[in-house]
């Protein structure tokens, strides 16, 4: 699990020294400022949206949904992988999950922050966002409980603070070495305030323990719950392609698999400009190409059933609506996602493959497009042909919505790079135990 | 004695050490210490005499108020606030109050895990007399420590120092107030 030689010394060391004691490196500078400068675009593109309004994008009846909703489900796909890894594998005592668990937690936030961007952004007049809450306003009015959208503002908004409050909880004892390690006297500071006078004392330790314990245990049913609602939005519609029972857990299966997608995405270059090989073991690489392996097939037979379900319903619309999506106008974008995310994955059944990480970040960076294609095909494809021919349209996305999606890459990698060089990017806490308990298994 | 001294704090090497300490001291009839350790060390809390945590049941009070909030919230403003009929359905659908019933009940409880456990652990808290030793700097990377407290009936400072000494610790630190 972590390679020969390490003791807790070491380790701490090691995963410390690359906040405090790296120089800023050009790679990483480079890095910021390509993430910085698309970050900067989106500003410009939301900026845009916000005085012209949401006819910058290529919505429009019927595709009124376009690339904001494909985005969201996208992203807070890739968020699931975090919480699976940090809370199921946590209480199911898979070790390995240490050295990822911070990363990928860190993954979670980021993801979900570009996700709960868009669909505020696709509302038109996002200034009136809080509209969507509960607030006693002048009209007396509630929002609508029995709407799968609202729904949906409470699943992302719980999401997003449990993610937090649980990656917060979890760092409070590494906060603490960092402050006891770090030398100037500034950064003793900060680390000091957010470390909160964390003394690892036992009794902390103990009641740390039970909190987070159970953190895990909350976090545990969001990351099942999560994207059951958002696929709710869809299966509550009519629309063709949309209506469908499989839903839930087929969208969890695939937010799943694009998660650790994005897990090995960024795993693969993070263990090696950092050189935490000893840590990030091609175990690791290997468990995570297996379970995006298998939520793949979860995913491919998801895809199965839905073709099968359309021709069993004997619905011409529903009938429709599947050969439209294997032979219409957007059949390049079907065939796109069959080869990402269902022939491409079956390479991982090959022990040289998946040990291999310049070729699992290849394949992992195919299923993101993969994912992200599947999610434009379900959006689209079931809403530009409908009931009604006369009402039949053609949806292209406009520079507006490339922008944003693309801008959406420069938030969430600007984090990213600024949560490597600034907070411990391994649990270091867990990492001591993990080497004490590897000691004393070999003894 | 000295009037601003908190107690003295043994250092060690190793978890096994840590614990062994903490068994001894409390045999030897010391109640008012602590063990620091840089990640959890199974069982000293315990022998310190710190068996059980409410945190759990403070998480379940937390999710006992989200699900009574999260589904008051929604009866309350669906059925009495503005009853609105929608296409002939009830309005109690209680189905469809399910989702941010769960919701609140999760929210309330990590809430109450990350508000109980800080409570109960007295943090945040920057100030505390053992950050006085500066060799406690390692408590939060490699080095294991023991203090008993000078509150403790029991203290001495000689037979303490004694005590601690019989453990065989890599040095003993005074720490002050």
């Amino acid at each position: 699990m972590v390679a020969p030689g390490h003791n807790s010394e070491s380790v701490t060391q090691k995963i410390s020294s690359i906040v405090l004691e790296r120089p800023i490196m050009l790679g990483w500078l480079g890095g910021f400022t390509v993430a910085f400068g698309l970050l900067m675009m989106l500003n410009i593109a939301i900026g845009w949206l916000l005085i012209k309004g949401v006819g910058v994008w290529g919505i429009n009846i019927p595709v009124a949904w376009g690339f904001a909703i494909v985005n969201f489900v996208w992203w807070i796909g890739i968020g699931h992988a975090g919480t699976f890894i940090s809370a199921i594998l946590l209480l199911l005592h898979q070790d390995w999950r240490t050295s990822i668990n911070r990363f990928a937690e860190s993954m979670t936030l980021f993801a979900v922050a570009c996700a709960g961007m868009f669909p505020l952004l696709h509302l038109g007049r996002p200034w009136v966002f809080y509209w969507l809450l509960p607030y006693p306003d002048t009209m007396g009015l509630w929002p609508q409980w029995r709407s799968p959208l609202v729904w949906d503002v409470f699943a992302v908004g719980t999401y997003l603070t449990v993610s937090l409050i649980f990656w917060y909880v979890g760092m409070v004892p590494d906060l603490a070495t960092m402050r006891d390690r770090a030398i100037r006297r500034p950064v003793q500071l900060v680390y000091g305030i957010i470390a909160l006078g964390w003394r690892g004392s036992a009794r902390h330790w103990k009641r740390f323990h039970a909190a987070y314990l159970l953190l895990a245990g909350l976090a545990t049913p969001l990351v099942l719950s999560v994207h059951s609602v958002v696929s709710l939005d869809f299966a509550v519609a009519m629309v063709p392609g949309w209506h469908s029972t499989i839903f839930p857990p087929y969208f969890v299966a695939g937010a799943i698999f694009s998660g650790f997608a994005m897990v090995l995405t960024l795993a693969v270059p993070i263990r090696k400009f950092y050189g935490l090989q000893d840590f990030i073991t091609i175990r690791h690489l290997e468990n995570c190409a297996k379970i995006m392996l298998a939520t793949g097939l979860m995913v491919a037979h998801g895809y199965i059933t839905e073709g099968f379900m359309s021709w069993y319903s004997d619905d011409k619309f529903d009938i429709y609506m599947t050969l439209n999506r294997i032979f219409g106008p957007y059949a390049p974008a079907y065939w796109l996602l069959i080869l990402c995310n269902v022939i491409v994955p079956q390479a991982i059944w090959f022990k040289k493959i998946r040990t291999n990480p310049a070729i699992l970040f290849v394949i992992a960076l195919l299923v993101n497009v993969g994912m992200w294609t599947e999610r434009f095909v379900i959006v689209v494809t079931s809403l530009h042909r409908d009931f009604l021919p006369s009402a039949w349209g053609i949806y292209d996305a406009t520079q507006w919505d490339w922008m944003t999606l693309l801008g959406s890459f420069g938030l969430f990698l600007s984090l990213l790079f600024l949560f490597l060089r600034v907070l411990p990017a391994i649990s270091i806490a867990e990492m001591r135990t993990l080497i004490r308990e590897q000691k004393e298994a070999s003894k | 004695m000295r009037q601003n001294l908190y107690g003295l704090m043994a250092e060690f090497a190793k978890s096994e050490e840590l614990l062994r300490a903490a068994q001894g001291a409390y045999q030897a009839g010391y109640r008012k210490m602590d063990a620091y350790s840089p990640s959890q060390v199974d069982g000293v809390a315990e022998a310190i005499g710190f068996t059980k945590t409410r945190v759990p049941l403070v998480v379940l009070i937390g999710g006992i108020i989200g699900a009574v909030t999260g589904y008051g919230m929604q009866y309350y403003s669906a059925v009495r606030d503005y009853p609105l009929n929608v296409g002939g359905r009830p309005l109690h659908s209680w189905p469809a109050f399910v989702p941010i019933t769960f919701e609140f009940t999760v929210l309330f409880a990590a809430f109450a895990a990350l508000i109980g456990m800080l409570a109960m652990n007295r943090l945040p808290n920057p100030y505390h007399p053992v950050f006085n030793t500066p060799e406690f700097r390692l408590a939060s990377q490699t080095r294991f420590f023991l203090c008993l407290e000078a509150s403790d009936t029991q203290f001495d400072l000689q037979s303490t120092r004694h005590f601690l000494e019989s453990l065989g610790p890599l040095a003993i630190h005074e720490v002050e107030l």
